[in-house]
């Protein structure tokens, strides 16, 4: 026990004279988690819209500034055709052109419909989606108050059928703001970058030195060794954690609403986990550098698959197996149910078993691999 | 006593085309200092990792201070020192907490094995809160080898330690490991250095993987097998290419200032013949002597030697 606390004083002292790092680990965090919330915003507010109002009918007006009105839409320009309109389009100007038919207000009183254009630039498939879709909404919006003004008039004749209204509430996060996604998200993100590159690049930075030679004629015991490297980082990522709770809950005002001590156990489990990725990163790796792009490889496909960004169950079926193949997914999964819905163990149990099994295997793997001689 | 053993050890790399090591055997008695010389690439750190446990032999035997280096690696590790040829301290950590590192790792402390480091450590001692990346090369040096002999060892095995230190330092360097010989440490030394061969005790020439031979230096300086003779002019170069297009002589290689020049047996006054093929050629300013054979000397012999055999 004597060798080991002196392996660990001796790691601290390492982490704690090189200073940039030391900066870096607790300058990242923190900005990361300021700023990425800020920035990343699915929320899409201000969509340019191009319109050709065939018609110049009080009815086309009106529904001209109710898009207005509507407060996401951006009206760029008023063209008198479809073949100017679709310039703004490709110049990146516009983003959705909407072309109003002629004869709009006499079709939609006399036949009672009338079709609409809408055309959108799907170079930004997002924002052409939920552009789209915004004034779909906006438009069925218009159309129940025609078709109040229709009813009135035909007041007598009309056989109104039984309308089904939609109410929708959305559940832990009643204003469906982004930043409740991905606060809890990047908070995971942090833990991984911390556990899986630090880990990764301290250990082959021995080799790459060649400090290990030296090590290795030791009678240090590998488990010793190990340990020496990955408690400091697990330390260092529970204060980040910590740290990164702190802002959650000052800056964006997230409080876990679920019990601490649950998100605790699951942060020092996916720890080890993500330790034990990087502690396997660096037997394989001899140089920094390969280190370096292996991590950063893993890195890539843990934020992009693991739902991080995007939902994992829009994913096709492969990509939902392989998804669950990765620590992180269950990590955001289990952050998020109880940061923002409170889940008890019972709930996430399934993700505490394979974060166990993960924290197992990679670490397992790791140290079956890790050698003294070759 | 044998404290060091190899015994047909072979070691190859890619698969067993390059042949690091090939069937090496020698012998370190104990209290010895022992050379292992040979040029870069001839196998000697490939022999000293395998002794100190790191690289597991293809073949063959080897023990160090009476312990197998495959069975019985954790006392090895417990009572061998080493330095490897390139810096492997810690270069972020102070020189006292580099020490105090390995004597804890090796579970001693400085003060119970201070007298053997004394005398080396006093002479870094003024540095004791500088990192170690921030020392000289001398003292990076003192402070490795203070590193490999905290746990006073039985066996230190120094891989090319004076490789890329100045002249002065070689120096120092060599009065040191005579002053630890004397406290009865068994030192294997390697270094491509031909004039530190007569600083060891015995030494092993070493070429490809290959020992070439065995022995104490002045042995091995004796057993030159003919006479050998120095020579220069004024245009020593052309000097070089004369001797060699002429059939008399045997071997003839710059040395130095001089050329260094063996002749075939049939010649018996060496020094005249020499003379004559210079002035015929019109040299000036011409020196001829009859010298003793280095170490070097030996060393380039076997290995044309060797390369006449294959």
């Amino acid at each position: 026990m004597k060798v080991l606390r002196f392996i660990l004083q001796k790691e601290f002292r390492q982490i704690f004279r090189d200073k940039s790092i030391l900066v870096m680990m607790f300058a990242m965090p923190m900005i990361q988690l300021v700023v990425l919330p800020l920035a990343m915003d699915f929320d899409i507010k201000s969509i340019n819209l191009s319109i050709v109002d065939n018609d110049h009918s009080s009815y086309s007006q009106k529904l001209v500034s109710k898009i207005s009105s509507s407060g996401y839409f951006n009206i760029i320009s008023v063209d008198p055709n479809y073949q100017q309109a679709i310039k703004h389009i490709e110049k990146e100007e516009a983003d959705v052109v909407m072309e109003i038919p002629p004869n709009f207000e006499r079709n939609l009183v006399r036949a009672g419909k009338q079709q609409l254009s809408v055309y959108a630039d799907a170079i930004n498939g997002t924002k052409a989606g939920i552009g789209s879709g915004y004034l779909n909404m906006v438009i069925a919006d218009f159309n129940n108050e025609v078709d109040f003004n229709i009813q009135k008039i035909n007041a007598n004749n009309t056989n109104q059928g039984g309308a089904i209204e939609i109410r929708q509430r959305s559940w832990f996060n009643p204003l469906e703001e982004y930043k409740f996604n991905i606060v809890p998200a990047v908070l995971v993100l942090l833990l991984t970058l911390i556990g899986g590159f630090m880990t990764t690049l301290n250990i082959v930075r021995e080799k790459e030195i060649g400090t290990i030679e030296q090590i290795n004629v030791t009678p240090i015991k590998k488990w010793q060794f190990i340990s020496g490297k990955l408690i400091p980082f697990w330390i260092i990522g529970m204060i980040i954690f910590t740290v990164g709770l702190g802002v959650c809950s000052f800056v964006y005002d997230i409080y876990p609403k679920g019990s601490l001590w649950l998100l605790y156990a699951f942060a020092f489990i996916y720890l080890i986990a993500v330790l034990g990725l990087g502690l396997l990163i660096s037997t394989y790796s001899d140089n920094q550098v390969q280190a370096m792009f292996v991590a950063f490889f893993f890195m890539m496909i843990f934020m992009l698959m693991s739902g991080f960004f995007t939902a994992t169950d829009s994913m096709p079926h492969w990509a939902r197996v392989f998804s669950n193949l990765t620590p992180v997914t269950h990590f955001v999964k289990v952050v998020r149910m109880i940061i923002l819905k409170s889940s008890g163990f019972s709930d996430v149990k399934m993700e505490f078993l394979y974060l166990i099994g993960f924290a197992g295997l990679l670490n397992g793997w790791a140290i079956w691999n890790y050698k003294k001689t070759s | 006593m044998e404290t060091v053993t190899l015994q047909n050890i072979v070691k190859t790399y890619n698969n067993g085309s390059v042949k690091a090591v090939d069937d090496v055997s020698f012998t370190v008695k104990e209290g010895e200092l022992f050379g292992l010389i040979g040029p870069d690439g001839a196998g000697k750190t490939s022999i000293f990792r395998i002794l100190t446990t790191v690289l597991l032999a293809d073949k063959g035997q080897a023990s160090v201070a009476g312990f197998d280096v495959v069975k019985d690696y954790k006392e090895i590790r417990a009572s061998v020192g080493y330095m490897p040829g390139k810096f492997s301290l810690y270069q972020d950590l102070t020189v006292l907490e580099n020490l105090n590192f390995f004597a804890t790792v090796f579970g001693t402390t400085i003060e119970e094995n201070y007298e053997l480091i004394k005398d080396i450590y006093d002479q870094i001692k003024p540095f004791n809160n500088r990192r170690a990346g921030k020392l000289s090369g001398g003292m990076k040096q003192k402070l490795a080898l203070c590193c490999a002999l905290i746990h006073k060892p039985k066996v230190l095995l120094l891989d090319e330690p004076t490789t890329g230190v100045d002249v002065v330092s070689r120096k120092e360097f060599w009065e040191m490991l005579k002053t630890l010989k004397r406290q009865g440490i068994t030192i294997l030394v390697s270094t491509p250095y031909m004039d530190e061969a007569t600083l060891c005790e015995r030494i092993a020439l070493i070429q490809d993987g290959k020992i070439m031979t065995v022995d104490a230096p002045e042995n091995i300086m004796k057993a030159y097998p003919t006479k050998l003779y120095a020579a220069r002019s004024r245009e020593i170069y052309r000097l070089l290419l004369d001797y060699r297009s002429d059939e008399a002589i045997e071997s003839s290689y710059a040395f130095g200032e001089y050329l260094h020049i063996t002749l075939h047996n049939k010649v018996h006054d060496g020094l005249s013949k020499l003379n004559e093929i210079a002035e015929k050629k019109g040299h000036v300013e011409i020196q001829v002597k009859e010298i003793k054979a280095t170490i070097e000397d030996s060393f380039i012999r076997l290995m044309g030697e060797k390369e006449a055999k294959v």
